[in-house]
């Protein structure tokens, strides 16, 4: 076992393969008349400077003191793990505080409707979803613009047509397309669950212009949108408290969803390529020690003549 | 008795003598398994980045857009687009271990072989800029000025090569289409140095551990070395398809994520990591023609090693100083990794530009150690 172990891991990586190369590296070697004592202290020393790098590491990855910004803390999200899905109904309830609250000022450009069919509705729900905005299609026979329903091919609807219209109406800010949001920022869905739960009293010290609030997870803590997830805000069609925690877990489980809408297909296909790689590397590592069996168990005979 | 057809045929004939019957050395070790990975990389993007040229449009207004429109609209797009991205590093992993193994054992006696694939990396590395620029993120487009501005540091040319590489007064949609167009073209011309590359190896064969001469103890490659290769692309895929299967962006910069901005400037400007350790020692240098001399001679530098490592032994696992000299020398590269990933102030300073020393001056005392090691073996 412990040869195995040893063998796998790769402790002779290094060296060359055959018994009688590594007879003449020893022959070589210069350390092979290093006492026991010095051999170990020198591992030490080794070992000493891993663990006090790796220590040094640890601790700069855990408190980020370097930064100057607060790191939004880790949460433990049920699609987190290299086997677990999307919770479809937070997804859904995240959709509902989308179009009930963030919808309102931010876009989401690249999802459709047709996106929500078998994820979080069914088409049927999709399409009443769809039809309950009007979308300017055109132009008709005449030549004019018209309005009319949305369909399951259309796009979430812009709460503004362009982005001077959004500054405009946000006192100078622009509020970001929420589609890749999730990505687009460091901690992820933990940034934006920090982000819309963290408003607080301005420290000491902060000056805040007209129509700013403060949030220490925003970057440098002046943030143009107010606080918006509030107890009760809005209601779940499924009847889940909609408490302002609630809200916000949603609402980060929905963008996630968004920026990824192959996050369960990935998963699925994770499970089936290590089924498939894991035996066809067993098969290959056996024929492989199969091939070498002869070049690894030969002896080489030096006969001089006479 | 009748020659086998695969040794008759012309065309048959040249993948038996690259395949099947080139003599290998007996002893070669897992660490010679990574040219063949290399090449399996090499295809991977060749092949993904057909597919994504395919539904990909060279243009500002759309080339981030039609990124999102793989993911998201193209059957299986998401893994192609995943593929492709860290394909490239793991393209850059494989490059680099098979770089470290002809280091340690000293591969670059092969100086034909060494200096061709001196040229290769070069030209992978300007391939991996090129499309890194592609997605027309915030990342891709200030990359691609801080990066193409470094050549306006050559004195009297400098603004305007930059210009005429630009295609225009700045990074606009002319270099976009003409980034896409080189980046689709140059692939393939490092197949055709690949191919000079494995001509000019199976002149003389593999190097080996011992470094001694491989013609007293040769074995076909197939079956020996063309089924452990094949276990070797087995568990490299598995490894790329964990990354990317579990976590698909992990190597990726957040930033690149939002649309390209010309207006706005991200807080921290870096590229991928398969070149944040050249990029610290860019930085490292006060002043701005000799960061890119510094930059470009980190890795030209290589070039040189056959001609500065003159020693009795070939391989460095008889040279036990120059052991812990290469050691310390990766441990040096992965520092000036994690450097240039961090803002530009104290302490990362300083402790770059200690290490850009230490960098340098690896290619110094090596060669020196070599000679004096082999002084105290062979004085008597």
């Amino acid at each position: 076992m412990a040869a195995s172990v040893g063998r796998i891991c790769g402790a002779g990586l290094l060296k060359s393969n055959s018994a009688i190369s590594l007879n003449q590296i020893s022959s070589f070697s210069t350390t092979r008349e290093w006492s026991r004592g010095r051999k170990l202290l020198l591992a030490t020393i080794g070992a000493l400077t891993g663990g006090a790098g790796a220590l040094a590491f640890a601790l700069d990855q855990s408190v980020k003191a370097s930064d100057l910004e607060l790191h939004a803390p880790k949460n433990l999200w049920s699609h987190n793990g290299f086997f677990n899905s999307l919770d479809h109904a937070s997804v859904r309830r995240g959709y509902e505080v989308y179009k009930q609250v963030c919808a309102a000022c931010h876009s989401m450009r690249f999802v459709a409707y047709r996106d929500l069919v078998g994820v979080t509705h069914t088409e049927d729900q999709a399409k009443a979803e769809a039809e309950e905005v009007q979308v300017t299609d055109g132009p008709d026979d005449t030549g004019a613009m018209f309005q009319r329903p949305g369909k399951l091919s259309d796009y979430f609807p812009s709460p503004y047509p362009n982005e001077e219209a959004a500054r405009a109406a946000n006192n100078g800010a622009f509020p970001p397309d929420l589609s890749y949001i999730v990505p687009a920022r460091h901690g992820g869905e933990d940034y934006v669950f920090a982000l819309l739960t963290g408003y607080c009293e301005a420290p000491a010290g902060v000056i805040l212009r007209d129509g700013q609030y403060y949030n220490p997870y925003f970057p440098g803590g002046a943030i143009s949108m107010a606080q918006s997830l509030f107890n009760e805000v809005i209601e779940y069609s499924d009847g889940t408290p909609a408490t302002a925690s609630q809200l916000a877990k949603d609402v980060a489980t929905f963008l996630r969803w968004t920026s990824e809408p192959e996050h369960d297909d990935r998963k699925k296909m994770f499970i089936k390529a290590m089924g498939m790689f894991t035996i066809l590397a067993a098969l290959a590592y056996y024929l492989k020690r199969h091939k070498f069996t002869v070049l690894k168990s030969r002896k080489i005979q030096y006969k001089p003549k006479n | 008795m009748k020659m086998p057809f695969r040794k008759m045929s012309p065309l048959l004939k040249m993948f038996n003598n690259l395949l099947i019957d080139l003599p290998s050395p007996s002893n070669i070790s897992a660490w010679w398994n990574f040219g063949s990975l290399l090449g399996l990389c090499l295809m991977i993007q060749i092949i993904t980045g057909i597919f994504l040229a395919m539904h990909y449009t060279a243009h500002t207004n759309m080339a981030f857009d039609s990124v999102i429109h793989i993911c998201r609209n193209v059957n299986n797009g998401w893994l192609i687009r995943t593929t492709h991205a860290n394909g490239a590093s793991f393209f850059f992993i494989c490059i680099y271990i098979h770089i470290g193994r002809g280091i340690y054992y000293s591969s670059y006696y092969l100086t034909s072989t060494w200096t061709i694939g001196v040229l290769i990396l070069f030209t992978t590395m300007a391939t991996a800029f090129l499309g890194y620029v592609l997605p027309w993120g915030q990342m891709s487009f200030w990359g691609a000025t801080v990066i193409t501005n470094l050549l306006s540091a050559i004195p009297y040319l400098g603004q305007t090569i930059v210009q005429w590489l630009w295609g225009g007064f700045a990074v606009d949609n002319a270099t976009l289409t003409r980034f896409f167009t080189l980046h689709f073209l140059l692939p393939f011309l490092i197949i055709a140095m690949v191919m000079v590359h494995l001509m000019f190896l199976h002149q003389t064969g593999s190097s080996n551990p011992l470094g001694v001469n491989s013609n007293i103890d040769k074995v076909p490659f197939h079956p020996y070395y063309s089924y452990k290769d094949i276990f070797g692309m087995i568990i490299m895929l598995m490894l790329l398809y964990i990354l990317i299967l579990t976590n698909p962006y992990f190597l990726g910069d957040p930033d690149n994520f939002i649309p390209a901005n010309p207006l706005v400037t991200p807080a921290h400007i870096k590229p991928e990591w398969y070149f944040l350790f050249a990029y610290a020692i860019l930085r490292s240098i006060p002043n701005k023609l000799g960061g890119v001399l510094a930059l470009v001679f980190s890795i030209a530098v290589l070039l040189i090693m056959p001609m500065i490592n003159k020693k009795k032994f070939q391989s460095t696992q008889f040279y036990p100083i120059n052991k812990t000299l290469f050691w310390s020398f990766l441990s040096i590269i992965l520092l000036l990794t994690w450097i240039g990933a961090r803002p530009v102030e104290d302490p990362y300073i300083n402790a770059g530009q200690i290490l850009t020393i230490t960098y340098f001056l690896y290619f110094i005392i090596n060669p020196t150690i070599h000679k004096i090691w082999d002084y105290i073996i062979f004085k008597h």
